[in-house]
């Protein structure tokens, strides 16, 4: 990680965005969804931070909200001296220059009635950037940039393979320089051979242009081998952050330990000796989150203390952070923690 | 019946679909044998064939546009591909289950799960009414759906996707089949949940007997689930092998490259290796090896004549002209 600025380009400061759910047609519920709540990252110049969680943990939120896609209900949102949670949406029309987004269904996000050039091309007309003959070179740039071939200008979407309409997804993200990407489930929907393809394009990409990513995946292989920093979500809330490799050899976390344990690896004799933690249950409704650490109707380390005291994300061991009162910096590994004690509750008061 | 020979024998299996571009060979000539108690992988890209090979064993090819224009599927030692469509019925749902990715392919929405359960035994097992509710009843236990003597009335809808999984899996394990076939069915979960429910074949399959064949794409869950692998690949067995020499020495530079692409989180990062291009357009293939276009040891021969399917071992088989030397160099490479 050397070669990452330790400057933030992105901070977020207890995000939260809350739906509000409609009730029946005649009941007065007031339930509400929160699906961020409460979540405070920085997003290092130059670095991909690996966004990981289950499906319904809030991850995709998080992203739209960062580009305020979704309206966030509170919170800051830092980039270059502005809150872009208190932009106007004109302001913050402006600031999309800047700010770009990759979806998972290339299948969904490119409008069908439009030909590649034109969809490429759009952002350079919003943005006023291009005209004419040196809108058309920039496009052919682009294109070229991702890997496609201009013979494809005049095509429209159904016309290509998945992969290849993420390579036009991502020739538009980057139509207009952007510095930051959030990159959501962008190989999700691709076959493996595709997969690794799109990933290495997204790498080359970085270095190139100086990006930074915020890369959302419940791929744990794909989020390994991409991120240099990860944070695992969970209901809602970031429950760790490291390295990536330290997640991966020692992640501190129960549902960290648990969710590594539970990705198959492609070598059958790995898969025949390793300890799998099998966790019972789903993961619990978003509407009426378990009290205390929202984690422990799922733990198998869970003690009396964790169903009342919510946990904060605290540094443990130097540049990594976990949300769990049954470990403190002087006893981090849990399982050597004597059974039923809590040394993060006083560490975290 | 004999226990010790194969359940299932596949021969020469051919696919085909009449579409406006031509015809389509989906699944062209495709042979494997599965023995009683073991669990066989199919791996393949979307388009590779293996979806309709497993339909095809089901005789579940919507027909027109599909076709299985040749071959056998002897299932304990009678031709499926000659039976009446009521003895196929008869098998199909009884002796050979399916489970699939989405549950919803085989949960009626509109029908309680308690119905959709008991029809399936009334019809195959002959149970009463009240034989079959507690039977169904019993099942969900086994499958770890919690309360299941009420939720046995529920709609699909009611469950989480993981206990929809769950219930599908219960409906097609009811009759306690021999064979299970199940088509992609983690891809849509979450790892967690991925894990609870490998965990619930393999320990199903552990204790009924039962046979399996696994469709993924995901070389990770077959590593740890399989007694033997095919890869597909354009219709085509590229190549077949005990599941610990597949993975330790394949003799196929598509499985090599699939191999290599995904990555490896106890790996250090760097840039992935990546198969090139895209995989080909079944009805208009290049002449001689379909892979030839992608592959990275391509000579003129790849490009010009059909590969043989090459025996490397008593049972490791790769469609390569350069087979041999594949598997020579990885051995290599391995040891």
């Amino acid at each position: 990680m050397a070669e990452i600025a330790t400057e933030p380009l992105i901070s977020i400061r207890d995000l939260e965005v809350h739906f509000r759910l409609a009730g029946g047609l005649f009941s007065r519920s007031r339930r509400v969804v929160k699906a961020v709540d409460g979540v405070t990252l920085d997003i290092f110049k130059g670095e991909t931070l690996g966004l990981v969680g289950e499906s319904g943990c809030g991850k995709t939120t998080l992203g739209r909200a960062v580009l305020r896609l979704t309206e966030p209900t509170s919170g800051q949102i830092l980039f270059r001296g502005d809150d872009l949670a208190m932009l106007s949406r004109r302001a913050m029309r402006e600031r999309r220059r800047q700010l770009q987004v990759i979806f998972q269904d290339p299948y969904a996000s490119l409008n069908p009635r439009m030909t590649v050039s034109q969809i490429i091309g759009e952002p350079l007309e919003t943005f006023n950037l291009a005209r004419g003959e040196t809108k058309r070179q920039r496009i052919q740039d682009l294109m070229e940039m991702v890997g496609l071939s201009r013979r494809f200008l005049k095509r429209y979407p159904h016309e290509f393979s998945g992969g290849q309409r993420q390579r036009i997804g991502i020739a538009r993200a980057l139509a207009v320089d952007p510095d930051f990407i959030v990159a959501d489930e962008p190989i999700s929907a691709l076959d493996v051979s595709i997969q690794s393809q799109i990933m290495n394009l997204l790498d080359r990409l970085r270095r190139e242009k100086n990006l930074t990513y915020l890369f959302i995946s419940h791929d744990l292989r794909a989020i390994r081998h991409f991120s240099d920093r990860v944070a695992v979500m969970y209901l809602g809330k970031i429950v760790e952050l490291a390295p990536a490799k330290t997640v991966y050899t020692n992640p501190l976390m129960p549902y960290t330990k648990a969710l590594i344990s539970a990705v198959p690896v492609p070598d059958p004799r790995i898969e025949a000796s390793r300890r799998r933690i099998v966790l019972e249950g789903d993961v619990p409704s978003p509407i009426n989150p378990p009290p205390g650490c929202r984690f422990h109707t799922r733990c198998p380390y869970a003690v009396d203390a964790c169903r009342d005291v919510e946990p904060q994300l605290v540094q443990i061991k130097p540049g990594h952070f976990a949300a769990c009162i049954r470990i403190s910096p002087e006893q981090p590994d849990i399982e050597r923690v004597s059974p039923g004690a809590a040394p993060g509750l006083e560490y975290q008061r | 019946m004999n226990t010790n020979g194969n359940l299932l024998s596949v021969k020469d299996l051919r696919t085909y679909f009449e579409t406006e571009d031509g015809t389509v060979k989906a699944v062209d000539g495709v042979s494997f044998e599965l023995k009683r108690g073991q669990t066989l992988g199919i791996v393949g890209e979307s388009g590779s064939g293996k979806s309709v090979a497993n339909l095809s064993l089901m005789r579940l090819i919507p027909d027109p546009p599909g076709k299985i224009v040749s071959g056998s599927i002897t299932f304990d030692g009678r031709d499926i591909l000659k039976l009446a469509p009521a003895e196929v019925r008869r098998i199909r749902g009884k002796r050979i289950a399916m489970i699939f990715q989405d549950p919803m392919t085989s949960l009626n929405p509109f029908m309680r799960v308690s119905k959709q359960m008991m029809e399936v035994t009334r019809l195959h097992l002959g149970h009463t009414k009240r034989q079959a509710r507690e039977h169904a009843i019993k099942m969900l236990e086994h499958v770890g759906i919690p309360d299941a003597s009420e939720r046995v009335d529920s709609y699909p809808h009611e469950f989480s996707g993981g206990m929809r999984q769950r219930v599908m899996i219960a409906m097609a394990l009811s009759c306690k089949p021999e064979l299970l076939i199940a088509d992609e069915p983690t891809t849509a979960l979450d790892v967690t949940i991925q894990a609870q429910i490998l965990e619930l074949i393999r320990t199903l399959k552990a204790e009924t007997g039962a046979s399996v064949i696994l469709i993924t794409h995901d070389l990770g869950v077959v590593a740890g689930m399989t007694d033997h692998i095919i890869v597909m690949y354009a219709g085509r067995v590229f190549e077949q092998a005990t599941t610990d020499e597949l993975f330790e020495r394949p003799g196929n530079p598509y499985t090599r490259g699939l191999l290599r692409s995904v990555p490896d989180p106890t790996a250090e990062q760097g840039k992935l290796y990546q198969i090139p291009g895209l995989p080909p357009d079944l009805a208009h293939l290049p002449a001689g090896c379909p892979f030839a276009p992608r592959c990275e040891r391509a000579e003129d021969i790849c490009r010009r004549d059909f590969p043989p399917f090459v025996q490397l071992t008593s049972s490791h088989y790769s469609l390569c002209h350069f087979a041999g030397e594949v598997y020579a160099e990885t051995r290599g490479q391995d040891g």
